[in-house]
């Protein structure tokens, strides 16, 4: 199965792999831990049950995205000393305590936060109860800061030394290296991801209820919620995106080259090219469809200006274009969609048909993956981009990886691939489940889980004021 | 330079720390895993998972800790180790996979909670034996050459390697009973009782065999155990052992609840001493010591700094959390 294929290879394909399957959890668990902080916090303030009802409904498909997100997340912080131990020897003393930071600073507060978020509101109180969910988001969200100031800094590199014997050191500050060049424009772009992401996932849901009975006031709430991320957001992680594609054709402008499939150097003005098959043995883009000069005017702000293309860069130093080009399309399209939705519902909204408009509520349901689509997209263009290096102009990813034997690396990813498959395949199938029942009033467990009556929902024990 | 090996070695008894909370935390959880066959589907069952259900996720970020902490602070040793147990890691990473979603998962799915309950344990078996044969393989030595393992991807599967995964089963087990003697209540605290019995003379076999056969290992663990003037301070660790044995099986027998939690915690201590006399300074025995392996200063004391004031914090709202959840589970979850 795997004849042909050098450890190198596997090793990448293992990484690729477990990290977008990772992935897909904190988009949704980040984005998703904000909304029950505001679903709570929104009851505490207003006192209307149905804020607590959709808190309730939303935090046990919570636990289980939670739960596949720091199984997966685990697999993660070990990848780099198994697969990639000459990475992790050579750069663990720049980016090791950046993610130790992330353990002591992100994981201890999520995971100690979360049974009490999960189980104990009727153990602490309503704000105390609150404070663990405050502190449950909270703690997403510096995750997403460490992890991502890490990613920032294989891509761009800044404030270290290096030691003779090829090792990345620290330089004389560290804020030189959490602050690298790119982090501030990825963190945003991400974060703001994971939001609409999580977004579309409850507007989808909301919809689905809605075209089965429109009169559900909790599906119209969530949808409502949903839809105003969408109008207010995407515009801006549109902006956000292009700041971030700005920042990277300063720092890496090869990766912009693949991404917009400029093989060749635009001395006056380069096309925008909208689609096309990139042919890399050619090294030009067939039945290219581009609009002249748009790409110079969207990266240059100026439609003469001159565009370098990859005939600058040395072949073995390009990225792969066709994996690139695609992605970056995926998500881009997905972005303006996104964008559509979002102003689709405020005509809506206007015409006083946000609940009634059935095509308004398919074309949501239809969009509820979206985000998840996007999300691994802009991380495949932003990860391959960075090839062929694992530190962006100083180490390539050749150089990186554990002197391991083939076999083990396949034997161990398929291991992966049939173990992730069959277990968030079911994780995925609860969550269907969960959204599948309509949310309701007095939002609870069901009936045939009598041991967890107060269990992972604080629903019934405040419902009785048991205790 | 005198700075700077200091903190090497405040950094190992860190990370040593943090190996240390995780052992003890997820081990009372992967017990229960591991004896989970032997309750009765039903109240004792949900009784037993209820038990750890708000603290197992705490528990695990432990082993983030120790495994982000030595890629932070000993890179080298994070790399190599790592490589060279690489299909024990894959297999405790997937152990762990399955034990941590049957969590949810057997709430969720009424009609097949048979199977994640089968999940749960043998997950929680194959992560436990995994990190006992990891600590056997890394007891008696791995081979590294320029600064990388340069060994085969079966080097460490040896009797002695499997040995050590057999006595962290027993003492996971061990830990689990006695937790769950403290937790839970009616037969399964009985059954609890009886297994903690047995658990808890399987441990000191264990202890006694591993103990055996270090000193045939190639290195020097003899020297470090049996060498005057040492030998004063070394011998204080089995006498420790068996005094620490004797109260346990009185106080299990006696009726008490806490205490052979604790008791049994003290054990694992004395065996985390046992294996630090062994092993210090090498981190790999006879190849790298935590200086070799070591991050650069400003590494170091930048993580030091965060350490200082953070680590504080955690034990506090985990123990905060702890507190919230104390005392028995009762029947009907937490309520």
């Amino acid at each position: 199965m795997f004849d042909g294929l050098d450890a190198l290879l596997l090793a990448r394909i293992q990484f690729g792999f477990t990290v977008s399957f990772h992935f897909i959890f904190p988009a949704f668990s980040i984005g998703l831990a904000s909304y029950l902080m505001v679903l709570e916090g929104l009851w505490l303030k207003t006192g209307r049950d149905i804020y607590l009802d959709l808190f309730r409904y939303w935090v046990k498909i919570f636990a289980i995205a939670f739960a596949m997100g720091v199984v997966s997340g685990i697999v993660m912080s070990y990848q780099f000393g198994t697969n990639w131990s000459v990475f992790s020897t050579k750069a663990g003393p720049v980016i090791g305590p950046l993610m130790a930071y992330e353990v002591l600073t992100a994981f201890f507060l999520e995971a100690g936060f979360l049974g009490v978020m999960l189980f104990g509101m009727s153990k602490v109180g309503k704000g105390l109860h609150f404070s663990a969910t405050c502190m449950v988001a909270l703690g997403t969200f510096i995750s997403a800061f460490w992890i991502l100031s890490v990613n920032s800094w294989m891509q761009t590199p800044t404030g270290f030394e290096m030691s003779p014997d090829g090792r990345f050191l620290p330089g004389e500050s560290w804020l030189a290296i959490i602050f690298n060049p790119s982090f501030p424009y990825r963190l945003i772009h991400t974060v703001i991801a994971a939001y609409l992401t999580t977004a579309f996932v409850v507007g989808a849901v909301g919809a689905w209820h809605l075209l089965r009975d429109r009169a559900n006031l909790h599906a119209r709430k969530m949808f409502s919620m949903a839809m105003w991320m969408a109008a207010i957001v995407a515009p801006i992680q549109i902006f956000a995106g292009d700041m971030h594609g700005l920042n990277t054709l300063e720092h890496q402008p090869a990766k912009v080259m693949a991404m917009e499939g400029h093989y060749e150097s635009h001395p006056d003005g380069a096309p925008l090219i909208l689609f096309g098959i990139p042919n890399s043995a050619e090294k030009r883009i067939d039945y290219a469809v581009e609009v002249p000069k748009a790409s110079s005017l969207i990266l240059k702000h100026d439609l003469n200006a001159p565009l370098a293309g990859l005939d600058t860069i040395p072949d073995d130093r390009e990225p792969p274009v066709p994996v690139i080009f695609w992605s970056f399309r995926v998500m881009v399209g997905i972005g303006f969609a996104m964008l559509g939705l979002g102003l689709w519902s405020l005509v809506a909204r206007m015409r006083k048909r946000l609940y009634n408009w059935s095509w308004l509520h398919r074309a949501a349901v239809l969009m509820g993956p979206s985000g998840f689509v996007a999300v691994i997209a802009g991380w495949i263009t932003t990860e391959v981009g960075r090839q062929p290096y694992t530190v962006y102009g100083h180490m390539l990813t050749a150089q990186s990886a554990s002197p391991l034997a083939a076999p083990a690396v396949a034997a161990s990813l398929i291991a992966f691939v049939i173990v992730y498959f069959a277990v968030f395949g079911a994780g995925a199938w609860y969550i269907l489940h969960l959204m599948h029942k309509p949310a309701g009033p007095h939002e609870s467990e069901p009936e045939h889980v009598p041991v967890r009556t107060a269990g992972i929902t604080p629903a019934p024990a405040i419902a009785t004021g048991a205790e | 330079m005198g700075i700077n090996v200091d903190l090497t070695v405040v950094w190992a008894f860190i990370i040593a720390f943090a190996v240390f909370m995780y052992v003890v935390m997820d081990g009372f959880d992967l017990g229960i895993g591991i004896l989970f066959p032997s309750f009765k589907v039903g109240d004792e069952r949900d009784q037993a998972m209820n038990s750890i259900a708000p603290v197992w996720d705490g528990n695990e970020t432990w082993l983030v800790l120790g495994g982000g902490g030595l890629f932070a602070a000993f890179p080298l040793a994070y790399g190599v180790v790592l490589t060279a147990t690489y299909p024990l890691i894959i297999a405790m990473l997937l152990g762990l996979v399955f034990r941590g979603v049957a969590f949810e998962f057997r709430w969720r799915d009424p009609r097949h909670r048979a199977l994640w309950d089968i999940a749960f344990s043998l997950g929680s078996f194959i992560a436990a034996f995994a990190q006992g044969v990891t600590l056997g393989a890394i007891l008696q030595g791995v081979q590294v050459e320029n600064q990388a393992y340069a060994g085969g991807w079966l080097d460490w599967l040896t009797p002695f390697s499997l040995l050590t995964g057999a006595g962290v089963v027993i003492g996971y087990a061990l830990l689990g009973a006695a937790w769950l003697i403290w937790k839970v209540e009616g037969s399964a605290e009985a059954h609890a009782r009886r297994l903690a019995l047995w658990a808890g003379a399987g441990t000191l076999v264990a202890m006694a065999a591993v103990s055996a056969a270090t000193p045939f290992l190639q290195f020097e663990y003899w020297k470090r155990w049996f060498d005057m003037p040492g030998v004063l301070a070394t011998a204080q660790v089995p006498l420790l052992t068996g005094i620490v044995a004797f109260l346990f099986f009185r106080k299990l027998r006696g009726g008490a609840t806490a205490a052979p939690f604790l008791l049994a915690l003290a054990l694992f201590a004395l065996g985390f001493a046992g294996l630090g006399i062994s092993l210090f300074p090498y981190i790999v025995p006879d190849s790298i010591t935590i200086w070799d392996a070591a991050a650069p200063e400003r590494s170091q004391i930048f993580m030091l700094v965060g350490t200082a004031i953070i680590m504080p914090v955690i034990l506090a709202y985990t123990g905060w959390a702890y507190w919230v959840f104390r005392g028995k589970v009762g029947t009907h979850g937490y309520h």
